[in-house]
């Protein structure tokens, strides 16, 4: 660890950020040593430090829940839930999130320099998994003197996390909130991912990952990727509600190639603004971890192994509209944790705003969580 | 059959006090044992059960609104339909299966009881019973489906597709092999009665029924 640390210090885009004293292993073989991992904290710790709350971000986010994005100066991508009187209630709760390994907003990643070359990792850093973020996560939070958490909540990639860590420390943690996620990637949702990939790698600019080296980025590449990674956290009714057919400042179709329709305009804005925060690489490493998540498969094969005599609370959520981590995915860990006679509760909101509803204004999905962490914390008696 | 419970809401102190076939139901089982409550609403018969009597129980509810309000209590409850949900939880599961003022609603009643009496040790269902004597008397007067103080809405625009009396459900027992171990009649005003076994009697004056069940040995 690199200092004792304080929310008030380091004003840079990574926030706060320690190194791990031990090397790190990993799933696919070797360690990585002084990894760096950068973080973000929300409310204060109690005495007794029950009231951690662990977040854990998805594919594209970051540590930034509940603040001002240093780079895009937009609004935390979780505030909706997280703050002063909100669902997980920064009053009472101490909140943490770090960037995940593999990261590229201040947690090691593939920009981060390889000690042996003195260079970039790029694509020569070591292809990571769910569970190396988890483990990675519990590490840092060993250094910071937290031993147990009173809850885990994230959505889609956060969600595997969230399985991931009541799988392997189950004695760590109270409760696991999993949101509008799966206990294994689908074909489908590899596939899109590879197709963001092969836009990335298409791109002569990623120069066989070097890209770093040469100064240049592969811009065009990762935002074809964020663009069509974009249209799977959406739905049908939520783009035809947006958008329709409507045409983008002008009357009349054009003939041409250009913009024409709002969703197309719509969607060039997001890639182009994707890529001023994130990197291409990470963006390969990131959906690879996701790829090979599969927890049944780490436990011979049956997804209840994985949960066997946890005494962990768990509540899952998932959303109608969502069709990159439909509810029979939930339902099926559902019934897992049911068969091992889990503690378990499950809600799937009524939601047309496909698999983004989890980041979005959703009253009921609120609720819940408020409703179960509040639960969870009277149950461990947190003051 | 067995005397008729005691039945007390005294319990729940300054909560509001159980519904009447709620507070039966809650005297019929043990403490420190496993319970899954069907279509369990907002919670009412877990919450109270965990507490006075230390069961460890779970929920299956179909609307939002009733899982919401039982998470927030603290109860472990899943979003589901007794109709196509039951057939996810193992055999022997839970040590008592309860299924409140529901089965009149399911779409495949003789299903939904025998995945009841698969998952639980012991079974517990509670039912309008459409045999009572307002029933019929409005039924045969009238000549129009009955719409009474429990059941309040018309067949147009009623979740019970598939009501049926005290004798019918007695039947449909015998049919799934459960055993009849304790049944009682609810007058309007929550008073119990145990059922004897004709069940004439209770077919005609119980306005709700309850049944405690349990599973017919192999081979009997």
């Amino acid at each position: 660890m690199t200092q004792e640390t304080d929310p008030q210090e380091q004003p840079t885009t990574s926030g706060l950020q320690l190194t791990l004293e031990a090397p790190l292993p990993l799933d696919g073989g070797g360690t990585l040593d002084n990894v760096a991992v950068a973080y973000q904290t929300y409310g204060s710790l109690n005495a007794d430090k029950s009231n951690v709350v662990l977040i854990c971000h998805a594919l594209t986010g970051d540590q930034h829940v509940a603040n001002d994005h240093p780079i895009t100066g937009r609004p935390g991508w979780w505030e909706t839930l997280v703050g002063p009187g909100k669902s997980i209630d920064t009053d009472r709760y101490f909140v943490i999130c770090q960037n995940v390994l593999g990261g590229c907003l201040g947690t090691t990643g593939p920009l981060s320099i390889n000690p042996a070359t003195g260079k970039s990792w790029g694509i020569t850093f070591p292809v990571v998994t769910v569970g190396d973020m988890v483990r990675t996560q519990a590490l840092a939070l060993d250094q910071l003197g937290i031993e147990t958490l009173l809850a885990v909540i994230g959505g889609s990639m956060g969600g595997m996390q969230v399985l991931e860590w009541a799988a392997r420390y189950p004695t760590r943690i109270c409760a696991a909130i999993p949101v509008a996620t799966s206990a294994r990637h689908s074909a489908q949702n590899i596939a899109f991912h590879e197709i963001g990939r092969q836009a990335i790698m298409a791109d002569p600019d990623w120069r066989q990952g070097a890209y770093e080296d040469a100064g240049v980025k592969p811009t065009k590449g990762l935002s074809v990727a964020r663009m069509t990674a974009h249209v799977t956290y959406l739905s049908e009714q939520a783009l035809h509600r947006k958008f329709g057919r409507n045409l983008q400042d002008r009357t009349r179709p054009t003939f041409g190639f250009d913009a024409d329709f709002q969703v197309e305009s719509y969607l060039r804005h997001q890639g182009i603004t994707f890529v001023d925060r994130f990197d291409a690489n990470s963006y390969l490493y990131i959906t690879r971890a996701m790829d090979y998540f599969d927890l049944a498969a780490d436990h011979e094969g049956r997804l209840a192994r994985a949960f066997k005599n946890s005494p962990v609370r768990f509540c899952l959520v998932s959303f109608t509209s969502d069709w990159l981590f439909p509810t029979p995915e939930s339902r099926a860990i559902v019934r897992a944790l049911n068969s091992v006679a889990a503690k378990v509760s499950f809600v799937e909101i009524t939601s047309d705003k496909g698999h983004d509803a989890f980041l979005l204004d959703e009253p009921e999905f609120f609720q819940t969580v408020k409703g179960f962490l509040d639960a969870a914390a009277e149950a461990r008696g947190v003051n | 059959m067995t005397q008729t419970p005691a039945i007390s809401t005294a319990a729940t102190g300054t909560a509001t006090p159980l519904r009447p076939d709620l507070a039966l139901i809650a005297s019929l089982i043990e403490p420190g044992t496993r319970l899954l409550d069907v279509g369990c609403g907002d919670g009412q018969l877990l919450e109270f059960l965990a507490r006075t009597k230390s069961v460890d129980g779970r929920g299956l509810e179909l609307s939002q609104s009733g899982v919401n309000a039982s998470v927030k209590r603290g109860l472990a409850v899943i979003q589901g339909d007794a109709d196509t949900d039951l057939v996810d939880y193992p055999g022997n599961a839970f040590d008592y299966v309860v299924l409140s003022q529901t089965i009149q609603a399911t779409r495949h009643p003789k299903q939904v009881l025998e995945e009841m009496m698969r998952i639980g040790g012991r079974v517990i269902v509670s039912l309008p019973n459409f045999g009572h004597w307002r029933i019929r008397t409005s039924l045969a007067l009238k000549g129009r489906m009955p719409v009474t103080k429990s059941l309040d809405q018309a067949w147009s625009e009623t979740p019970n597709i598939h009501l049926c009396t005290i004798r019918d459900f007695v039947a449909l027992c015998d049919e799934v092999r459960a055993i009849v171990e304790a049944a009682y009649s609810l007058s309007p005003s929550g008073h119990a009665k145990a059922i004897r076994h004709t069940a004439y009697r209770a077919n005609f004056f119980g306005e709700q029924a309850i049944f405690l069940l349990s599973r017919k040995p192999l081979g009997d």
